[in-house]
């Protein structure tokens, strides 16, 4: 299996990530850095959490229009699977890969805490290790992790069953008081309708290792790894 | 010639900065203040000697880079120099 790991000046999850990815795929991605303007062969493409660009303009807004971002598109229409992780995500959405957007937190606060995370469709390439409904405790570490998108789109979101994973709390109850940044519908993470993208805001590479914590991210990555090997 | 590209939020669109702004207005006294929104405003010097051309250029960029569409409006205007 062949991973690249996009790497954006301002990125600062690329090392984490990838050690996730070699510790469950026994193979070092390829770290490609933001202006090359071909993709090694991808099974899986990366593009990691941090702070790209600096957040200027909106965050993932830069990284969005960087030159290897048109390779990601080529690649992605063509079946490889693309992951975006927190900044990741809000690249994704401000590329068009994924719908709606990411705004500011509803209470202004950077939130950089553990989070109960409920599995909404476990029936991707992303999620299929993980039960219906499993509960899982992955951190998030973000400013603007308010998912929105409008009516339609949301609706079109929820009927296709394209979240991925809701903010909840530990008995999986989904609701305002259990919402840590105004997500709409609690969304933490979607997929598109081909199944082959997903965003999501919680930082499931900060969890694979019960040394530092949590492991509840291990099967996000066995997952991927088994889906696409 | 100079342009103004104005970006605000669109209506309805969860703005807590200009939120935040107006409640503390009101907090220094200002009870006339109703409602405060904020955006942007990017200054763009273009090379084009017409403000049709340099229209069509500015919503391109703004289309593209300057607006996100899903949560923001935006305006573009040519303010004569002096």
């Amino acid at each position: 299996m062949k991973i690249s790991v996009i790497v954006f000046p301002g990125s600062n999850c690329d090392r984490d990530v990838s050690v996730s990815l070699k510790k469950f795929s026994n193979k070092d991605p390829f770290m490609v850095w933001h202006k090359e303007t071909s993709l090694p062969d991808s099974d899986l493409i990366v593009l990691p959490g941090g702070f790209s660009y600096g957040d200027y303009l909106r965050c993932g807004s830069m990284a969005a229009n960087s030159p290897i971002m048109k390779e990601v598109k080529k690649s992605s229409k063509n079946g490889s699977a693309v992951l975006g992780i927190c900044n990741g995500f809000q690249i994704l959405t401000e590329s068009g890969l994924l719908p709606g957007t990411l705004i500011r937190n509803k209470g202004l606060s950077f939130l950089c805490k553990n989070t109960p995370l409920r599995v909404e469709n476990n029936n991707s390439i992303f999620t299929k290790n993980y039960k219906d409904k499993d509960i899982i405790n992955i951190p998030i570490a973000h400013n603007e992790g308010n998912y929105f998108a409008s009516e339609n789109v949301i609706k079109e979101i929820e009927d296709k069953n394209l979240v991925a994973f809701r903010y909840c709390n530990h008995n999986g109850d989904i609701d305002i008081a259990n919402n840590p940044n105004g997500s709409l519908n609690n969304i933490a993470g979607i997929i598109n309708e081909n199944g082959n993208v997903l965003g999501m805001m919680p930082h499931p590479e900060r969890a694979t290792d019960k040394i530092a914590g949590l492991s509840d991210g291990e099967k996000f990555f066995t997952s991927i790894i088994e889906s696409l090997k | 010639m100079k342009s103004l590209v104005k970006i605000m939020p669109k209506k309805g669109v969860l703005d807590p900065q200009g939120k935040a702004i107006e409640n503390s207005l009101k907090q220094l006294g200002f009870s006339q203040i109703k409602e405060v929104t904020q955006g942007k405003i990017i200054e763009i010097e273009i090379d084009s000697d017409n403000e049709k051309d340099a229209r069509e250029i500015l919503e391109k960029v703004s289309n593209k880079l300057l607006a996100n569409l899903v949560i923001e409006d935006y305006e573009i205007t040519f303010p004569k120099e002096d």
